[in-house]
């Protein structure tokens, strides 16, 4: 990133409200509240799904029901009541969309006003997006492109009616049904979501984008992603999301699965924005989330991103499973907290193959009366011989009623592999921002400099078009932290 | 430009300047000597506006206005810069980003826009030449890593850079072997113009070999206790800060 461009975005940063919090005036159709086996039967209906997609979300119904919520997480908030959530809402638009001028024109607005062109036209850097309102896919751009090399990129409901065979295969072969609590919800009652494959050999043209947006008051948003890579091909995956402010909280629980075969690179960018709830912890998104990828094939590679600043409480462990030998998994975090923020988020790296290596770098940066916890795990099997892990876990503190808390977990099941671990807790100092108010620079200024200098490692493998959203994100998020 | 009269501070309630006057006027250099602990670096961070001090007394102008009433940033934009004694670290943000916005806040306090990159780039080089430094510090991360002698040069190419109107030098030249002490005075001397001032703090008289005050103060137990010319550094350095402690009101 360019030094003036880095500038451009902290001088913009001036009001710390949260930008995204308007709500879109549409009609809507919505599923009573509540959860059970009617409600999972509307869902399937309206999405003119097949038998066994239905039976796939029964049977997880059924499974979820005998689970118990997690309580391992260094999180607090009131317990959710799950039949006091909206399980379905969608914007009422005509069955199929064959071109943008049969978008609702609100839909448009909406998308434009957060800064995602749906207008092929419009696009100004090689970026598809699929888009996401409340429960469902609103449009995916530059599919026909796409195609041209034989790469699906479409909304989930659109995958399992046109290529169920490849659905079906990959559905839930990363993240089984029962692997959690969320996970089981999510099975249940997904809505929509993206899915992606790209074919043996092809190297995506463009960058495929998600947007999810929550609009509807008292819904969950739950939505599913599945991105195929087969052998030797290669993409590079963004995720963007936000919500309106409302004084109580809704439910995010999403699942994204990711499959790497052989000699295959997925990149996968997150920059997670929902609403934080304001000054007092009043309202803001519970995101509840699991991420996970194998690396199937030998040399696969699986890259997770994120830079999390948004939502009330966050439980999220983008994982890798280096299951091909010589697979590489990285993982590089940004988790911002402010206010009364709660993050638990890590990664968990489960090394299987031979010649395994991975990499984490975590910042956390708590401000406020926040808490902000890394929880990751290493695992190194048996079979996993000659395998490396370097860990680095950083927390940056602002203020003196904010946490910071590092809960590594580290197994090594054999002799030839070497894990690291480095971790470190700084604060900025008051003698950082005195050098820096000595210099003309203001302590707002000086504090983004800082953070963003802190975060570079991480901000930095993140997509052009990431990265200045990213920056700014994290200028806005700490406004008004310090001082 | 900067007139202190009678100024007293004191730190949690210790007080260290008891009644300090000082004029210094454009294209002055001024050197305050004075043993350990008598108050020299309260003087320089007073005028930057650290806040770990109170005032208890005493007026401060800068160029007409109430210096105490104007903030840090406030200060240092318009014209005051302080070269640290110890600089501290700011990981992760480069020499380039760090100065480039230090600029350009100056300019948009003074209703300028900001400075073209290439403009900005050229402009580092230029003053790294006038100040000597060869090495890659522009683009190191600022003082990260740096050894005491880098840190110092570094606070004279921030100087450069920032062309103040007035710079304190707090005990620039501790630490320094006279290579580096060299680089540091030659800076000083090739920024000194008829508009701009220099205020040298500094415990020996070894700097002033090699720039050249115009006035020289003794600080002593919160005040100055004697002002002469240059003649009087070598004065205190032939015959030790003891003469002036027998002189001096307890």
């Amino acid at each position: 990133m360019p030094s003036n461009e880095q500038d451009r975005i902290l001088e913009n940063v001036t009001s710390g409200e949260y930008k995204y919090g308007f709500v879109t005036d549409i009609e809507t159709e919505v599923a009573p509240k509540g959860l059970n086996e009617d409600i999972i039967r509307f869902i399937s209906a309206r999405k003119e799904e097949p038998e066994w997609m239905l039976e796939f979300r029964l049977n997880a119904f059924r499974q979820w029901q005998q689970m118990k919520e997690p309580q391992w997480a260094h999180l607090r908030y009131p317990e959710i009541d799950f039949q006091d959530i909206i399980y379905y809402a969608a914007p009422k638009t005509k069955n199929t969309l064959s071109s943008l001028d049969e978008v609702d024109p609100d839909l448009l607005e909406t998308f434009n006003k957060l800064g995602i062109s749906l207008d092929e036209q419009k696009r100004l850097t090689g970026v598809a997006v699929d888009a996401v309102m409340d429960s469902v896919s609103v449009k995916t751009t530059f599919q026909d492109t796409l195609a041209k090399q034989g790469i699906i990129f479409c909304s989930f409901s659109e995958a399992v009616r046109n290529h169920p065979d490849l659905v079906r295969q990959y559905l839930a072969s990363v993240v089984p049904v029962h692997d959690n609590y969320y996970a089981a919800l999510n099975s249940a009652v997904f809505s929509d979501g993206s899915f992606c494959y790209i074919p043996r050999g092809v190297r995506c043209p463009l960058e495929l984008s998600t947007y999810f947006r929550i609009n509807t008051a008292g819904t969950g948003q739950f939505e599913r992603t599945l991105i195929v890579a087969d052998e030797g091909s290669y993409v590079s995956y963004m995720e963007g999301c936000t919500a309106p402010q409302r004084d109580e909280n809704q439910l995010h629980a999403a699942v994204v699965e990711i499959v790497a075969l052989k000699d295959a690179e997925v990149k996968y960018s997150t920059v997670q924005n929902w609403y934080p709830g304001n000054k007092d912890g009043e309202g803001g998104i519970y995101n509840f989330v699991t991420k996970r990828g194998i690396c199937k094939g030998s040399n696969a590679k699986i890259s997770w991103t994120q830079v999390e600043t948004g939502s009330a409480v966050t439980w999220k462990y983008p994982s890798c499973i280096l299951l091909g030998d010589n697979s590489v998994g990285e993982f590089y975090s940004v988790a911002v907290t402010n206010n009364h923020q709660q993050a638990d988020t890590g990664t968990k790296m489960v090394h299987l193959g031979r010649n395994t290596r991975s990499t984490i770098i975590s910042k956390g940066i708590s401000a406020g009366k926040s808490n902000n916890s890394y929880r990751g795990l290493v695992r190194i099997g048996r079979k996993a011989e000659n395998s490396r892990n370097f860990s680095q876990c950083d927390s940056l503190l602002l203020g003196n009623q904010c946490g910071a808390h590092t809960y590594p977990y580290i197994t090594t099941e054999n002799r030839s592999s070497v894990v690291e671990h480095e971790a470190t807790t700084s604060r900025i100092s008051e003698d950082q921002l005195f050098y820096c108010n000595q210099r003309g620079i203001d302590t707002e200024k000086a504090i983004g400099l800082i953070v963003n200098g802190y975060a570079k490692e991480v901000l930095n493998k993140l997509p052009m078009e990431f990265a200045v959203e990213a920056q700014k994100l994290l200028s806005i998020s700490l406004e008004g932290s310090v001082g | 430009m900067l007139f202190i009269k009678d100024l007293e501070v004191s730190i949690e309630g210790k007080k260290i300047l008891k009644g300090l006057t000082l004029e210094v006027k454009p294209g002055e250099v001024h050197a305050i000597m004075g043993p350990n602990g008598t108050g020299k670096s309260t003087l320089a961070n007073v005028i930057a506006g650290r806040d770990l001090y109170e005032i208890g007394g005493g007026k401060v102008s800068y160029k007409g206005k109430d210096l105490l009433e104007l903030s840090v940033e406030e200060r240092a934009n318009e014209g005051i810069f302080l070269g640290f004694q110890y600089p501290v670290e700011i990981p992760g943000v480069s020499m380039t980003n760090f100065l480039r916005t230090a600029v350009n806040e100056r300019r948009a306090y003074h209703g300028l826009d900001p400075m073209p990159a290439g403009e900005f780039l050229r402009m580092m080089e230029e003053k790294k030449q006038l100040v000597e430094i060869h090495s890659q510090l522009a683009s190191r991360s600022v003082n990260e890593g740096f050894s005491g002698g880098e840190k110092k040069r570094n606070e004279i190419f921030q100087m450069a850079m920032l062309e103040p109107e007035l710079a304190i030098l707090d005990e620039t030249d501790s630490g320094l072997d006279i290579d580096a002490l060299k680089v540091v005075a030659n800076g000083v001397n090739k920024l000194r113009r008829p508009d701009n001032a220099f205020i040298v703090i500094t415990h020996y008289q070894r700097l002033l070999d090699y720039i050249i005050p115009d006035f020289v103060h003794v600080l002593f137990n919160g005040r100055i206790v004697r002002s002469g010319g240059k003649e009087l550094a070598l004065e205190l350095e032939e015959k030790g800060y003891e003469w002036l402690k027998a002189q001096a009101p307890a």
